[in-house]
């Protein structure tokens, strides 16, 4: 254990180094405590309309420090729960279009030949559309709803983890090691499992983590146009559509969600670009 | 092996990497196989392992213990690499996977063949780094390849392919890139670990296969040349090829022999080595000789011999 303490004590210094991973993390982190324990700081129901509160600013109102919007809903517990949504979409979406992804593209790099011509293919088909454009299109096609949402952007999302786990690949198998590997008699299986896979993990969280801060935009973007979650459902893309006939008198209805979501996506950006820098395979391979 | 081609198609035209091969290694024997970079001996080794690119044509037999391994299944195939045959391959710098611990590395190809479980595997794993005499070899077994020097990096290397005790090793080039003290020491182990065991040792470095081998084949442009005991290649070498090699040696006077040697997919007519032969003939140019047995057990493909 001690040699793994030294890999990892060296790993620590050089996150200490990135300001980006530090704030990033830090926020990332901020977010997902503020979500998970959304119901016991909301002060008020996310979804309960009080007509008699419309409309309200923030800090106006001890009873709702973020305002209310048309209906009367408690801003702040609304982006609360809001946060909920965007990052169990992220996280779920990137799972499984990671995983997805990442398998295909492996499997189409070291394979080669017809395979890796036909997922090539597919890859090249579903990138020569705009991302946004073809997730609408997929979204508009299964109808409304947070499941036809994430469906929508997992179809678009593991082209990404497709093309670099081929990439990694083409390079990893020409390495000694793995016809080493394969001269001690291991299977095409294990060699993929145990050879490849940890050596491409890196690039593979790199683009996990900006995925995810295009992921949650783009989930918030569909809802915006109305594919996602349909009221009251907390969403933030769908409050800043709603808050947006508001905009001239209570602009407070769309600069919170702007906010919340550009935060996010910014920390989530910030921690992949920092990881890219720790994670830098030059760095971490001393020869 | 029964005369064994391994041909690579391409654009440019056939490359013969190995063409028409006649060798046997019998049990316990040091089998060495010499010959220029580019001659083919890296290729005849992973021809015999089936670790070729589909897109190589293999024609002749391999028989191991009876079996002809080009027309073995590949799961088969996988049963005997590793356990029946172990490839220890050149360059252990990179033969390692730079991201998994050394011991687990070992102890994959035990648990694959052998059916140990982990714990046992993993003792295993450190009882042949300690073989291969590296110290603290408990310690040593969680560390990571780039925390062993290069002559380190290839002991272990060659603790891998013992790991399921095979009957047969391939070694290819298993000193290159060692500086001399550490060869000498690898050449010793290598010694001592294959007292057992048949090897075939592909080498380009005579001195290393007059210290290892039984036997000595040399290769040239794909095919053999000559072929005897290391004995009567040193003492009474026969074919101008062979000559040339041992003249090229640091105690033999440092004599090149010049020219290039040819390309695999051009060869020339008649001998394939004439061009740099001083003392070709003109049926050197027009006639392709064969093996010759001049003597009991040493072959040599040459008109003169």
């Amino acid at each position: 254990m001690k040699q793994h303490n030294s890999h990892f004590i060296d790993f620590v210094a050089r996150v200490r180094e990135s300001r980006s991973v530090i704030i990033g993390a830090a926020v990332v982190v901020l977010l997902s405590l503020l979500a998970t324990f959304a119901p016991q700081l909301s002060p008020n129901s996310p979804a309960k309309a009080c007509l008699d509160d419309r409309l309200i600013s923030p800090f106006a109102e001890s009873k709702y420090p973020l305002g209310t919007d048309h209906l009367g809903r408690c801003v702040l517990s609304r982006l609360l729960y809001g946060a909920r949504i965007s990052l169990a979409v992220g996280i779920i979406v990137v799972g499984i279009s990671a995983t997805a992804g990442t398998i295909l593209g492996v499997v189409s790099g070291y394979y080669g030949g017809v395979l890796d011509a036909l997922i090539m293919r597919l890859v090249d088909a579903t990138l020569a559309f705009p991302s946004i454009f073809l997730a609408v299109a997929i979204a508009g096609l299964l109808g409304q709803g947070l499941v036809s949402v994430m469906i929508a952007l997992v179809a678009v999302d593991w082209t990404r983890y497709a093309r670099v786990g081929r990439g990694s690949v083409l390079s990893l198998k020409e390495k000694e090691f793995v016809e080493s590997a394969r001269s001690l008699g291991e299977s095409d299986h294990y060699i993929m499992a145990r050879h490849i896979l940890p050596n491409i993990i890196a690039p593979i969280i790199v683009v996990a983590t900006l995925g995810m801060a295009y992921v949650i935009l783009s989930a918030a973007a569909l809802s915006f146009l109305g594919f996602g979650p349909q009221p009251p459902t907390p969403e933030w893309g769908a409050m800043l559509n709603a808050g947006r006939v508001y905009m001239r008198t209570e602009p407070h209805l769309t600069i919170l969600p702007g906010l919340a979501i550009m935060v996010m996506v910014l920390a989530f950006n910030l921690l992949g670009d920092g990881l890219r820098d720790v994670l830098d395979p030059r760095r971490v391979v001393i020869e | 092996m029964i005369n064994l081609k391994t041909h690579f198609p391409t654009p440019d035209g056939i490359v013969r990497a190995v063409d028409r091969i006649d060798l046997s290694i019998r049990e316990k024997e040091t089998f060495g196989l010499i010959g220029e970079t580019g001659c083919g001996k890296t290729v005849l080794g992973l021809t015999i392992m089936r670790l070729l690119p589909p897109s190589a044509a293999v024609e002749g037999k391999i028989i191991y213990k009876g079996k002809n391994l080009l027309e073995v299944s590949e799961p088969e195939m996988r049963g005997v690499r590793g356990e029946e045959i172990a490839m220890i391959l050149q360059n252990p710098t990179t033969s390692l996977n730079p991201v998994l611990r050394v011991g687990e590395q070992i102890a994959e190809a035990i648990r694959l063949h052998q059916g140990l479980n982990k714990r046992d595997a993993k003792e295993k794993a450190i009882e042949m780094l300690g073989s291969v005499r590296i110290s603290s070899p408990s310690r040593r077994t969680s560390e990571y390849p780039h925390e062993f020097s290069g002559g380190m990096k290839q002991r272990v290397m060659i603790a891998m392919g013992l790991a399921c005790d095979p009957s047969l090793i391939i070694a290819d080039e298993p000193t290159k890139g060692l500086d001399v003290t550490i060869k000498a020491q690898i050449i010793e182990l290598i010694t001592k670990v294959t007292e057992e065991k048949a090897m075939l040792l592909i080498t380009h470095d005579l001195g290393v296969a007059m210290e290892l081998c039984d036997r000595i084949a040399l290769m040239y442009a794909g095919e053999l040349v000559e072929y005897a005991t290391a004995r009567e290649i040193f003492d009474d070498p026969l074919h101008p090829y062979t000559r040339g090699f041992l003249g090229s040696l640091p105690n033999r006077g440092l004599v090149p022999i010049h020219g290039m040697s040819p390309s695999l997919i051009d060869l020339p007519r008649g001998c394939r080595f004439h061009p740099r032969c001083k003392h070709a003939t003109e049926a050197c140019r027009r006639k392709h000789p064969d093996m010759v047995e001049v003597e009991a057990g040493h072959f040599v493909r040459c008109f003169d011999a």
